[in-house]
């Protein structure tokens, strides 16, 4: 297959953080992904596009094993975190996503203060000694969330009270709280003006030096700006996996790029 | 007429009003519903409306009347003379209503013809007599007073029935009329319909509301009888609760403070055994009990609380009383009783499990799974997501859970008989016998009453405080819910 010959030209410039070998996941009966194998790359952001209910969220939630809150969810083959397989027994989810953060697709705050959410993370890891530390660490999540300017008189007021799109960057704000060494954003930006897009993706970008982020958008525009490596699910499959650049001005399945330019979705 | 036959009348009539106004709709409109203004029903439904809902309305109202207004004209008929002794004229009337019922079902029953019922006279026959062979056991003979006086109030009463029936079915007929004329195509009949339904909502809110003033009302005027009769700084201050009997000489003592120390200590003891087995039960069934077991487990709680609570009163008798004796009071030294605020206190707890945890659960289950997602995805373990974020997001409810259940162990008046005994006391060892406000308003209660004495009377200044307790409760509950919402929502 393509992506193969991709992913192994990819493998010698930069270390590999997760791969995936046959996954496959079942809900009860339905196969809502097949057979996928890619390879995530450290400090690179990803970007999964494809069609609505081809299985971009459910692969993405596979990698920090949220499926497992799922009863129906079943999830088969390998995936790897630094040569690790994470369904191992012996390994713990919770030790898990504190490595591999996420962004839900919906925003969910808790029903807490704006500042309480972003602490959340920060204080069941013991990352801060003391108040002022965890101060610290709240100011600097809600600027990289690209908030802090809209919150900051009214850290005390609820963070479900905030709009939609406020919610969604206290969650990436909160999500970036806890320093995971993955970050997966599942539509991060459905929500949000052009100019809050803007500082997201400045966000994004700032997180590559560090981290290895995945990042699941319907905007080719957004795909093509933040990302290097692009993945098109269809139907839940993996079509195509490669360069950014490469997936967009040169497909190699017809899929691909009927997707990209409009025909299919 | 009877009654039953009045409101299915009144009932068909609607019926045919619905079909009758429907066609009448179509017609005005050709046939064709896109020129009506509203959908076809509801011009039936309008019709409908204004036959059945005044007619019934005034019905209810005449039938609450009628025996206000017979009263008042039989009372003037009984004479001075007829009131014995030690009697008075409401105790003669409800002979007089009891005798006129006699009748009524000596004629039903066809041991006497309506003509007999009237005519019959006490010089001659023996009414008690042959009441008493058609099951109606009267108290006295009858005297000729009453006797014309019952047969006056069934005449009135048929009468007035007669009147009724003519003026409901006049109603039901005009609102029929009225509503059927109205009917053409560009009556807005989707808004008329609309207010109806809003009225009747409206009314049958008020009738609750209605009905629990009129509760508070005759709970105040009793209790102002007895404060009439008895100091009320005794009765709120007062520690010592020790009532005299009818005329067995000696002031009564009725101080409240007992009862409700009792009432109190008992209840947060059953709390303090609810609270936590429920709501830690509460959330094994809702986070870690897979589908299976919580189809075995659930129901398995929820019969708990299908127990009557008399079942309860006897497991606290008979076995937890003797066996917290045996086990606790006796050997710490702390009491020889087996009733105790103890053995009430857990009993009624045990009661109580179900409530918490199924009211626990229902609102822990509604806590959206994107919470514990969101918490789970930060690294969160399932405990730390349980109390940090599931448990602070349901607390309103569990709070209106355990204050609900509060007001039940206050209310609860069997577990507290059988297990806690009946003296009150104030004493802060829980292994000995207290009781509580409900155990003693049935004990003032129960037997020969007069409702004359403090004694008696006391039972509604009881029942009175406690309603204002359990309000304060509810009221208190309603805060914190209100609280916790403005904060999260
Ligand atoms: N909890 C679930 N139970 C059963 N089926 C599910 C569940 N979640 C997703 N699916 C199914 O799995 C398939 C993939 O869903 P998924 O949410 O991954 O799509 P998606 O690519 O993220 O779509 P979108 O772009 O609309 O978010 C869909 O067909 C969906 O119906
Ligand atoms: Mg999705």
């Amino acid at each position: 297959m393509n992506d193969m010959r991709i992913v192994e030209r990819e493998v010698e410039t930069k270390a590999v953080k997760i791969s995936a070998r046959n996954c496959q996941v079942y809900y009860g009966e339905t196969h809502a992904i097949k057979d996928v194998n890619i390879d995530i790359e450290d400090k690179t952001v990803t970007a999964f596009i494809g069609p609505s209910g081809c299985g971009k969220s459910t692969f993405l939630r596979c990698l920090n094993r949220m499926n497992d809150t799922i009863d129906v969810a079943r999830v088969e083959g390998e995936i790897l975190l630094d040569g690790e397989d994470i369904y191992d027994p012996k390994v713990d989810p919770v030790q898990l996503r504190a490595k591999v953060g996420m962004v839900f697709q919906k925003p969910n705050p808790f029903p807490k203060t704006i500042y309480d959410n972003v602490a959340y993370g920060p204080r069941i890891h013991g990352l801060a000694g003391n108040k002022a530390d965890l101060d610290v660490i709240v100011e600097k999540s809600l600027r990289r969330g690209a908030i802090w300017d809209e919150v900051k008189d009214r850290l005390d007021a609820p963070g479900t009270g905030l709009s939609g799109g406020q919610q969604q960057r206290l969650c990436i704000a909160r999500a970036v709280a806890t320093e995971p060494e993955v970050l997966l954003m599942d539509e991060p930006c459905s929500a949000l003006d052009p100019i809050a897009t803007a500082q997201v993706e400045e966000l994004i970008d700032e997180l590559r030096e560090q981290y290895s982020v995945v990042i699941v958008t319907h905007s080719m525009q957004q795909a093509a700006r933040v990302s290097q490596k692009t993945a098109f699910f269809h139907l839940g499959n993996l079509v195509e996996f490669g360069e950014t650049g490469q997936i967009f001005t040169n497909p190699q399945d017809p899929r691909t790029e009927s997707y990209i330019t409009g025909r299919i979705g | 007429m009877p009654v039953l036959w009045i409101v299915l009348i009144v009932l068909a009539l609607g019926g045919v009003g619905y079909m009758l106004g429907r066609r009448r709709a179509m017609a005005s409109a050709d046939g064709d519903v896109r020129h009506l203004h509203s959908l076809p029903t509801y011009y039936g439904s309008n019709v409908a409306l204004l036959t059945i809902a005044p007619a019934l309305l005034f019905m209810g109202l005449w039938l609450l009347m009628q025996p206000i207004l017979i009263e008042r004209q039989i009372i003037g008929l009984i004479p001075e003379s007829a009131i014995a002794e030690g009697s008075s004229r409401s105790l003669v009337m409800s002979d007089v209503r009891r005798v006129a019922e006699g009748l009524d079902t000596a004629v039903a029953q066809g041991a006497m013809t309506p003509d007999q019922a009237d005519s019959i006279r006490t010089e001659f026959t023996d009414v008690r007599e042959r009441l008493g062979r058609v099951g109606v056991a009267l108290g006295s003979n009858v005297r000729p007073e009453v006797l014309r006086a019952a047969q006056h109030y069934r005449g009135l009463q048929a009468r007035y029935s007669a009147i009724m029936t003519v003026l409901v079915l006049a109603v039901a007929v005009v609102g029929f009329g009225y509503s059927y004329l109205q009917t053409t195509k560009d009556f807005r009949a989707r808004n008329v319909v609309e207010t109806g339904i809003k009225s009747l909502l409206i009314l049958a809110s008020t009738i609750a509301i209605l009905t629990t003033v009129g509760i508070i009302l005759s709970m105040l005027f009793e209790t102002r009888n007895f404060f009439s009769q008895y100091s009320w700084t005794n009765f709120f201050f007062g520690t010592t609760w020790s009532p005299s009997f009818s005329g067995r000489g000696g002031a009564s003592q009725l101080g409240i403070l007992p009862l409700l120390w009792g009432t109190l200590y008992i209840s947060v003891v059953a709390l303090l055994v609810a609270v936590p087995i429920g709501l830690f039960a509460a959330i094994y069934m809702s986070e870690y009990a897979g589908p299976k077991m919580r189809a075995i487990a659930k129901p398995l709680i929820e019969i708990l609380a299908g127990i009557p609570t008399i079942v309860y009163g006897l497991f606290a008798l008979i076995t937890v009383g003797p066996m917290l004796r045996d086990y606790f009071a006796q050997p710490l030294g702390l009491g020889e009783s087996s009733a105790s605020v103890m053995t009430a206190g857990v009993v009624m707890g045990i009661m109580l499990i179900p409530f918490v945890s199924s009211l626990s659960d229902d609102i822990i289950n509604a806590v959206p799974q994107s919470m514990r997602d969101g918490s789970l995805g930060l690294g969160a373990t399932k405990s730390e997501t349980i109390r940090q974020v599931v448990i602070p997001a349901a607390l309103p409810g569990v709070v209106g859970a355990i204050l609900l259940a509060a007001s039940r162990a206050i209310g609860e008046t069997m577990i507290v008989v059988l297990g806690a005994g009946a003296a009150a006391r104030i004493s802060l060892n829980p292994f000995e016998a207290m009781t509580t406000v409900t155990v003693k308003i049935v004990s003032q209660l129960t037997g020969d009453t007069d409702f004359a004495s403090p004694e008696t009377l006391v039972a509604f200044a009881l029942g009175l405080t406690l309603f204002v307790i359990t309000l304060g409760l509810n009221v208190l509950a309603l805060y914190i819910v209100r609280k916790y919402r403005e904060q999260y929502e």
